[in-house]
């Protein structure tokens, strides 16, 4: 589907997709650095051990244990850990490492993304066998932030495992919703809008409002144009502005439910005919799995 | 068959030229007789025959290469094309100023039919943002749903969705009719400047927001109507109208006409030449 869209933005590819969660194990996908960095000197190589040593150093202090560990990438990993802890703390402490960043934590979320198409992605980070209950994903045209992995979607909902978001638009009141999403003690990685949407997500999460209410308030309360995606590990939710500015387009069937900017990513999984339309403005769905 | 002054006459019965807008204009009207003379025709325009069919697989063709083989299926005098498998690719069939009998097989991505200018249209599918874009003349039938600016600034002809549309649908229409059988999204009709728009359904928030002219017609429900759009009566032309148009696409509602609003400009907005900002906010 991703790659039928690689004309909307070629600049970065990334996949959240979810497996069948296993109970106080999680897959840890982080990155020690950029793809930009590679090609910075040879010093980027040995910093990039040094950071990894770190990270590792820091999971089994935490009471964390590394069950597997796997190179997607050079600057990018796949770990398999057993931890019952805070997770908040974890990711506090993983982080603070210079140049890591927790791409996803979760029982079933694992969260993929780099620069390049999504054949490439995919490719690099080996997903064609992947086997899971659903996911979603972005192709990505840089507009107002960096081409890099951090700038790229989905969006992990930090710290909660197994919610990650894309999103489709320009949030204009994003710097007053950042600065009160920082005064209540959530952290951003990014200068792009669209994690503010995942941050937005985990916050209203924390305080118990339901998928479904999250949804329905962002409407209200973030200004701009967007339709975005949040997945759960059993949830997968859309909302629309109020201008219905951005587009969507809905596939249902008994067995799929299928969300794309342009139906011909739907047809690359769906080649028959088949009956589609545009969820409407301040339109808010959720299917559970 | 009623002649051209008749249909002249209805036209400004039913207020199609009740226009007064100021300065310049671009309106031409269409000259029936220069036809028959020869003397209007696009550069490059082909003479077809309607019983030559010809067929186009668009499933491993780029939308070019479509649009490439229509043109040529039409030099050679294809009067009638059917396009199957178009796996709703963008910008499908665009920039016909042609007779032309058009079938299309499926679903069209974008801007789909985009800028044309005579051909008459089936789609068995649906159609994505911007069908029929700056259509200037012919018919368009889609089966299925549409979705948003469906007929953006079309300026003639009759714009057909049986299903649902999504929303802005006619924004800055300067013409034409647009029929949609089921519901349309918000801001339909915004700015638009003439035309007539008939929403079988329900219609979405800010209906005809800051319409210059023309006029909508809504069977369901209208959720609010955007500034400058008030009610009009609905005169028996009106309905008159309107039966015959939705009897022709088969989208005539069991119970009639009667229950149909009429949405007009107010025209507040209008005079904008003649009135300072602040003016402008008192009268809305």
């Amino acid at each position: 589907m991703l790659q039928a869209l690689k004309h909307r933005g070629p600049d970065s590819t990334g996949f959240a997709l979810y497996g069948l969660p296993e109970p106080n194990e999680y897959v840890l996908r982080f990155k020690v650095a950029e793809q930009e960095d590679l090609a910075s000197g040879f010093k980027i190589h040995d910093e990039i051990k040094q950071r990894r040593a770190e990270v590792d150093e820091r999971i089994v202090s935490m009471g964390a244990k590394i069950v597997e560990q796997d190179d997607a990438t050079p600057y990018a990993y796949r770990y398999e850990i057993a931890f019952d802890g805070d997770l908040k703390k974890l990711a506090d402490y993983i982080e603070d490492v210079e140049g890591a960043e927790i791409l996803s934590i979760g029982n079933a979320l694992e969260l993929i993304k780099d620069l390049g198409d999504a054949s490439t992605v995919s490719g690099d980070y080996e997903l064609g066998d992947m086997k899971g209950t659903h996911g979603i994903g972005h192709t990505r045209m840089a507009t107002e932030s960096d081409v890099d992995i951090r700038s790229a979607h989905p969006y992990w909902a930090y710290p909660y495992n197994d919610i990650a978001v894309v999103h489709n638009g320009q949030i204009t009141n994003y710097w007053l919703m950042r600065r009160e999403m920082e005064r209540l003690g959530h952290r951003f990685m990014s200068n792009c809008d669209s994690e503010l949407l995942a941050v937005y997500t985990a916050n209203n999460l924390e305080k118990g409002v339901s998928l479904e209410d999250s949804l329905r308030n962002s409407v209200e309360e973030i200004d701009g144009v967007f339709t975005y995606l949040v997945a759960t590990k059993d949830a997968l939710g859309m909302a629309k502005d109020t201008m219905a500015a951005k587009p969507m387009v809905l596939y249902e069937s008994d067995d799929l439910v299928a969300l794309a900017s342009e139906e011909v990513s739907i047809r690359a999984v769906v080649p028959h005919e088949i009956d589609t339309w545009d969820p409407y403005d301040e339109e808010v769905r959720v299917w559970r799995t | 068959m009623a002649d051209v002054s008749d249909q002249n006459q209805t036209s400004y019965d039913l207020g199609m030229h009740t226009e007064q807008l100021l300065g310049r204009t671009q309106q031409v009207f269409f000259d029936v007789g220069a036809v028959e003379e020869g003397g209007f025709a696009y550069p490059y325009a082909t003479d077809v025959d309607f019983n030559k069919r010809g067929e186009i697989d668009a499933e491993d063709l780029s939308a070019k290469e479509v649009n490439q083989r229509i043109r040529e299926l039409m030099e050679d005098g294809h009067g009638t094309i059917v396009i199957k498998n178009p796996g709703a690719k963008h910008s499908i069939a665009v920039g016909i100023l042609n007779r032309l009998n058009l079938i299309i097989e499926g679903s069209l991505g974008y801007f789909g039919v985009g800028l044309i200018d005579g051909p008459n249209v089936r789609i068995s599918g649906r159609v994505g943002w911007s069908c029929a874009e700056n259509m200037m003349a012919g018919t368009v039938i889609i089966e299925k749903n549409a979705g948003s600016t469906f007929g953006a600034a079309i300026r003639g002809g009759d714009l057909v969705c049986k299903g649902s549309v999504g929303s802005r649908t006619g924004i800055d229409m300067k013409g034409g009719t647009i029929i949609v059988g089921g519901d349309t999204g918000a801001f339909s009709g915004f700015m638009m400047q003439r035309g007539r728009m008939i929403v079988c359904g329900n219609a979405g928030k800010n209906l005809g927001d800051s319409m210059y002219d023309g006029t909508i017609y809504v069977g369901g429900e209208i959720a609010d109507l955007g500034v400058d759009a008030v009610p009009g009566e609905l005169t028996e032309l009106d309905k008159a109208w309107l039966a015959r148009k939705l009897k022709m696409y088969e989208l005539l509602p069991d119970k009639g006409v009667d229950h149909f609003q009429k949405i007009v400009a107010g025209k507040q907005l209008w005079n904008y030449d003649n009135l300072e900002p602040t003016e402008k906010k008192l009268i809305l």
